[in-house]
């Protein structure tokens, strides 16, 4: 629901780095989105082809990885990978036990960008 | 041509202005003694009441003051102000939260240095409040009975991050098949460090342990 001012602050970073680094045209933009987030790709791609017309990043695809959700079990301390779906009834494969604390699946970066 | 493509690594927050003005603005209530509770729940679970109950609960206790982010209206500020409350109205147009500039925008309309606690009635919305830092200090939601003892399923970011949730219209619970014994097991399984409170705005009932909670951690707070 909230694409438009997280797309805002993807488009600064990058013309920032872009001006830094002397590009003439961003090709590619590769982030990394936790599982718990509820961007939705097509709506971030779609407002950064409009926020970004006129700027050196017109035209750039964005590939957008989603990181998984990793959970500390609260019984055995063990690490496993939920899905986002199941967080309400959550099993540490390991032990059996129930719950755990959220380590990450939070993520919102920018890892790199492909430029010429 | 392919050979003109650089790479170039970025590395870089997406929300770090936001994640540096909310430590700023925390720091900043840290040193005026003012907490900063950010109060989140759904549309119509509550929010409102639980503040004019609070503004009732914490009289000679605590100073209070409440920012409101409403749509485009100024209603539930009125209604605040007009218990000689200090209140601002963000008035937040199409936007589904708050963030820490509006915050900050919000607190400087504020008397902080008169205050020992303000309260956020963020956005009624389950999900994008969740991923924005306010700068508050404390988190806390309400869900209400009739929206069913499911919703941790299906936003388990927004209970995950509180420090307390607040379970709301319990008098409706006989007329509902929410079960509270399931809920708890399914936040806890989220989040076993929240606290889990049973309210009713509209008997009362339950109302003591949220103003106990709010007395607690404002005099954690000043320490």
């Amino acid at each position: 629901m909230h694409e438009l001012p997280v797309t805002e602050s993807i488009l600064k970073i990058v013309l920032k780095h872009a001006r830094a680094n002397g590009v003439r045209k961003v090709k590619t933009v590769r982030l990394k989105v936790g599982k718990l987030s509820d961007l939705e790709d097509g709506w971030i791609q779609r407002y950064f082809d409009y926020l970004s017309k006129g700027t050196v990043a017109e035209g750039a695809r964005l590939e957008i990885e989603r990181a998984p959700i990793i959970m500390k079990c609260n019984t055995c301390w063990g690490s496993y990978e939920a899905e986002a779906a199941e967080m309400g009834g959550l099993i540490c494969p390991a032990c059996g036990g129930k719950g755990g604390t959220l380590l990450s699946g939070r993520e919102y970066t920018i890892k790199e960008m492909e430029a010429e | 041509m392919i050979e003109n493509v650089r790479l170039i690594e970025v590395k870089e927050e997406i929300l770090s202005d936001n994640i540096k003005l909310a430590g700023e603005l925390r720091e900043r209530l840290r040193r005026a003694k003012t907490m900063l509770l950010n109060l989140m729940s759904s549309p119509g679970s509550g929010k409102t009441s639980l503040i004019l109950r609070t503004i009732e609960g914490l009289k000679g206790s605590l100073r209070i003051g409440v920012i409101e982010a409403d749509i485009d209206s100024t209603v539930d500020a009125e209604k605040v102000a007009s218990r000689g409350i200090p209140a601002v109205q963000l008035r937040t147009g199409g936007f589904c939260h708050l963030d820490a500039t509006m915050v900050a925008q919000g607190v400087d309309a504020l008397p902080v240095g008169e205050l020992d606690l303000v309260i956020i009635e963020n956005v009624g919305n389950l999900v994008c409040p969740a991923e924005f830092d306010t700068g508050a200090h404390k988190n806390a939601m309400i869900l209400s009975v009739p929206e069913g003892d499911d919703k941790p399923l299906k936003y388990p970011l927004m209970f995950s991050i509180c420090d307390l949730l607040v379970v709301n219209k319990i008098d409706y619970l006989s007329l509902s098949d929410f079960d509270t014994a399931v809920l708890r097991e399914r936040v806890l399984a989220l989040n076993p460090r929240i606290r889990i409170l049973e309210v009713s705005c509209k008997t009362g009932a339950g109302i003591e342990g949220w103003i106990d909670w709010l007395n607690g951690e404002a005099a954690a707070f000043r320490v």
